[in-house]
């Protein structure tokens, strides 16, 4: 009995402390989306930071010259109204928005422009993205120092509204590129208010220095905590915005964040559990989202390694995955079998090549390049960062090349940083890999498997697929070019630098109240057409 | 005791001058480095982010460039975080890992020590059994599995507590301080049982009851004086313990503390971050050792006269 109050006085406290609506139920009226983001932004100055968490923010606080379509395809317009490409695709003017304003009131100029991509391409800045301006006549000059007079490099502004810029080639998803935040405009006078101009470490990120373009307005930056965005009413389409504020919240754990969707914390969440996902994941959970997402999971190899550097035996390992098999008991959250580098559907593109799951010609072709059989093979081993899924899949791999070939594989799990520099410096047999576009363009795949490009990372160069991916890049008409890109990727599948395993989805949450939300294979979710209903 | 005092702190100079040596040249050792990406950059912004960082120096030049700058409390610009230097990131997951350490420090010792000296007390019966046998399981289940299992039930299946954040929403400080708390109750509970057990069979304690004192008076003006010194040797670690071991805790409850970033800064390579925030940590264990050592012996009568 002497207990009973103390019972008592605990379970009021409890209740007493219990929140009375959760925050999505209060977002139907007040307008707030509950935003799971990932992890702690880097900064949000779009010439410096890198990273998906990065993009949402970015997205809802400046806008580029085109923005991205929400439902996938051509770009919109963004900051630019309009713009008229020249016969020959190389000269590109962009007409801005006429009620274009800076946050802060002042007007978007194309000067703006001129000097961002001054800033941009400023090799003491340390930007990590300027090669998405290299297009650009001279760009790739000024930013290796070559050229110290940026007046020659193809931007330049006509009148305060007109903004005029000349390409090396006539390069079709130029448009694309421009909806990329590394090429965004910053307000100039905020900037150098707060710093220089290669000033990497400038204070005008912060809340209330904070001047941009887009929808939204920085309101507060709680680190680690979450971010607050507020309406921008002096931006140019601001009718369209419907939410009032925004609240970013880094949460890098991927049970956290569904316990906080679960609890009615989240209207969306950055990822799901693959571990609970099952194969009739769609009937049980109503608010799993699953869409093809513009990514390839594959795996490299080392052509400079011995063995690896025969073609035929790259082949024959490529054979021996059954990539139906992987998607279908390993990773099961939706993910497409790959059977070329360029995801299906990127901007229309769709190869037709195509990787056997064939264990006899795999055998045929090891047995050519001069391995009788499996044991004579030398060991082999898959470097993988960790995580438990790319742990899993690496299992499934190992044990179809052992079984199909007889090949002795095994399995090297290394910290994310160590992957990566044993990756750059070559210090791997086959390593696992991944490559999300950065625009809608199968250039953005192709592009980095060139010679010299630094994600290469295979040792594999092929001069006629460089000069394919190059006439590609040179070519105006969109069915000409793909033709073209086609042969580059049927010529890589050939060639198999890597082996394609799955495309990637984007697997998340989300609550039935949200509306405006459409699934697109860059899955760039512009804020500006969100909006919160509950039927 | 004063002379104790500043021995003790002259002794934490070279400790903490090692442990930033150390580090420094470890965290350099470890493969990788902090501008490796999944999408590499080419080599030559590589080259002109390691110039903005100084990282092309040789390495003597920028050890003794860093130990410079600790030394007038400058501990450098986040390789991670561009626009923010360590001393503001730390200063803002300080506050928040304080306080989830005294919240949790609170419940550890209301807990512990109660259920500690009532089982000394009620020894071998129930009373001693039931919390001993609970602070058991308390020292073996491991925080990361409490914590989800208290959101569990507490937030998703009785919807009396949001499931984490810290001061966003009504009571979302509750079940953090309780799972950290808890562990440390346990261990809390163990050491003041112990320590009563010990007191209680002495001699003055026989004293004071054939005086007729009466048996709470004899248990709090007598008994736990001496027979929580354990739990105050505890203290000190204990305390450095919470602040420096929160990572898992914070994590699972998004909370904006020091231990993510500490975490974290290790994965990303963030080497001015690393050195920054172990040479803090190591301060305060330095520094919360010294305090309850300082109270065990202000405590204890015997050393005290010595």
């Amino acid at each position: 009995m002497k207990y009973t109050k103390f019972y008592i006085f605990s379970l009021i406290f409890l209740i007493g402390c219990s929140s009375s609506e959760a925050p999505v139920d209060s977002a139907v009226e007040s307008k707030i989306f509950h935003y799971g983001n990932g992890t702690e932004p880097q900064g949000l100055d779009p010439h410096i930071v890198t990273g998906v968490p990065e993009h949402h923010l970015l997205l809802a606080l400046c806008e580029g010259l085109t923005s991205s379509n929400p439902k996938g395809g051509e770009s919109l317009p963004g900051s630019a109204a309009s713009w008229d490409i020249s016969e020959d695709g190389k000269v590109y003017t962009f007409y801005l928005q006429e009620n274009g304003k800076w946050s802060n009131g002042d007007i978007v100029t194309a000067d703006d422009y001129v000097w961002s991509w001054q800033r941009i391409l400023t090799p003491s800045l340390g930007s990590q993205y300027p090669d998405m301006l290299y297009y650009v006549v001279n760009a790739e000059e000024f930013h290796t120092g070559s050229l110290n007079d940026f007046s020659k490099v193809g931007v330049k502004a006509i009148d305060d509204l007109t903004l005029q810029v000349t390409l090396k080639e006539p390069t079709p998803f130029f448009l694309g590129l421009l909806s990329h935040y590394s090429t965004w405009a910053v307000h100039k006078e905020t900037v150098l208010k707060h710093g220089t101009i290669d000033d990497r470490n400038g204070q005008w990120t912060r809340p209330g220095n904070f001047v941009c373009n887009g929808p939204f307005n920085l309101k507060s930056w709680e680190l680690n905590k979450k971010i607050i965005v507020e309406k921008n009413p002096l931006y140019w389409d601001s009718d369209m915005v419907e939410l009032n504020e925004m609240h970013f919240y880094p949460i890098s754990v991927e049970m956290t964040e569904e316990r906080m969707f679960r609890a009615g914390q989240l209207h969306v969440t950055s990822t799901f559990p693959s571990s609970k996902c099952t194969p009739d994941i769609k009937e049980t959970n109503p608010n799993i989202q699953i869409h093809p997402y513009m990514g390839t999971y594959f795996y490299r190899f080392n052509t400079k390694n011995e063995a690896l550097s025969d073609v035929r035996v790259r082949k024959a390992l490529a054979y021996s995955i059954d990539r139906e098999k992987i998607v279908e008991t390993v990773t099961k959250c939706g993910q497409i079998p790959a059977y070329s580098f360029t995801p299906p559907g990127s901007n229309g593109f769709f190869p037709d090549t195509k990787i056997p799951y064939d264990v006899e010609l795999a055998k045929e072709l090891l047995k050519e390049a001069g391995y009788e059989s499996g044991t004579d093979f030398p060991k082999l081993e898959i470097l993988f960062n960790t995580s438990e899924g790319h742990r899993k899949v690496a299992l499934a791999v190992q044990q179809m090349w052992q079984q199909n070939l007889g090949i002795n594989v095994e399995l090297v799990n290394q910290d994310w940083k160590v992957y990566l520099s044993r990756e750059m410096i070559g210090d791997f047999q086959v390593s696992r890999a991944g490559w999300i576009g950065d625009y809608e363009d199968p250039n953005t795949f192709l592009d980095t498997l060139r010679p010299n490009r630094g994600n290469n990372k295979t040792g594999w160069e092929n001069p006629e697929f460089d000069r394919l991916v190059a006439l590609a890049n040179a070519t105006l008409d969109q069915d000409e070019r793909y033709k073209i890109l086609l042969q580059a990727e049927r010529l890589l599948i050939d060639e198999m630098p890597i082996a394609p395993i799955y495309t990637y989805v984007r697997v998340y949450q989300l609550h039935e109240d949200v509306k405006g939300w459409h699934p697109n294979i860059l899955s760039h979710h512009h804020p500006k057409y969100i909006r919160i209903e509950r039927d | 005791m004063l002379g104790i005092f500043f021995r003790r702190v002259l002794l934490a100079i070279p400790v903490l001058i090692a442990v930033a040596s150390i580090t420094f040249f470890l965290v350099r050792l470890a493969p990788g480095g902090p501008f490796d990406a999944d999408k590499a950059v080419s080599e030559q912004v590589l080259k002109n982010l390691n110039e903005a960082y100084n990282l092309n120096a040789p390495l003597s030049e920028q050890y003794f460039d860093y130990m410079s700058g600790i030394v007038v409390g400058d501990f450098g610009p986040s390789f991670r975080f561009p626009g923010r230097s360590v001393t503001e990131l730390i200063m803002t997951g300080l506050p928040v890992t304080f306080e989830l350490a005294i919240y949790s420090m609170l419940i550890a010792l209301l807990i512990g020590i109660l259920s500690g000296v009532v089982a000394a007390l009620k020894r071998n019966t129930f009373l001693d059994y039931i919390p001993m046998s609970i602070a058991m399981i308390g020292i073996c289940v491991p925080t990361f599995l409490l914590g989800p299992l208290l959101v569990l039930i507490f937030g998703i299946n009785l919807e009396l507590l949001p499931v984490s954040g810290w001061g966003q929403l009504p009571g979302d400080k509750i079940l953090p301080s309780l799972t950290l708390g808890f562990a440390y109750a346990a261990y809390i509970a163990r050491l003041s049982r112990g320590g009563m057990l010990e007191i209680l069979n002495q001699d003055f304690i026989r004293t004071a009851r054939a005086k007729g004192l009466s048996e709470s008076m004899v248990v709090t003006k007598h008994a736990m004086q001496g027979g929580l010194l354990p739990v105050v040797s505890f203290l000190g670690p204990a305390i450095a313990g919470l602040l420096s071991g929160s990572f898992v805790i914070e994590t699972i409850f998004q909370i904006p503390g020091l231990g993510r970033f500490y975490v974290e800064a290790a994965f990303n390579r963030d080497y001015t971050m690393i050195l920054g925030t172990t040479i803090f940590f190591s301060f305060m264990i330095v520094i919360f050792n010294l305090l309850s050592d300082l109270a065990a012996l202000w405590l204890n009568p015997r050393s005290r006269d010595t």
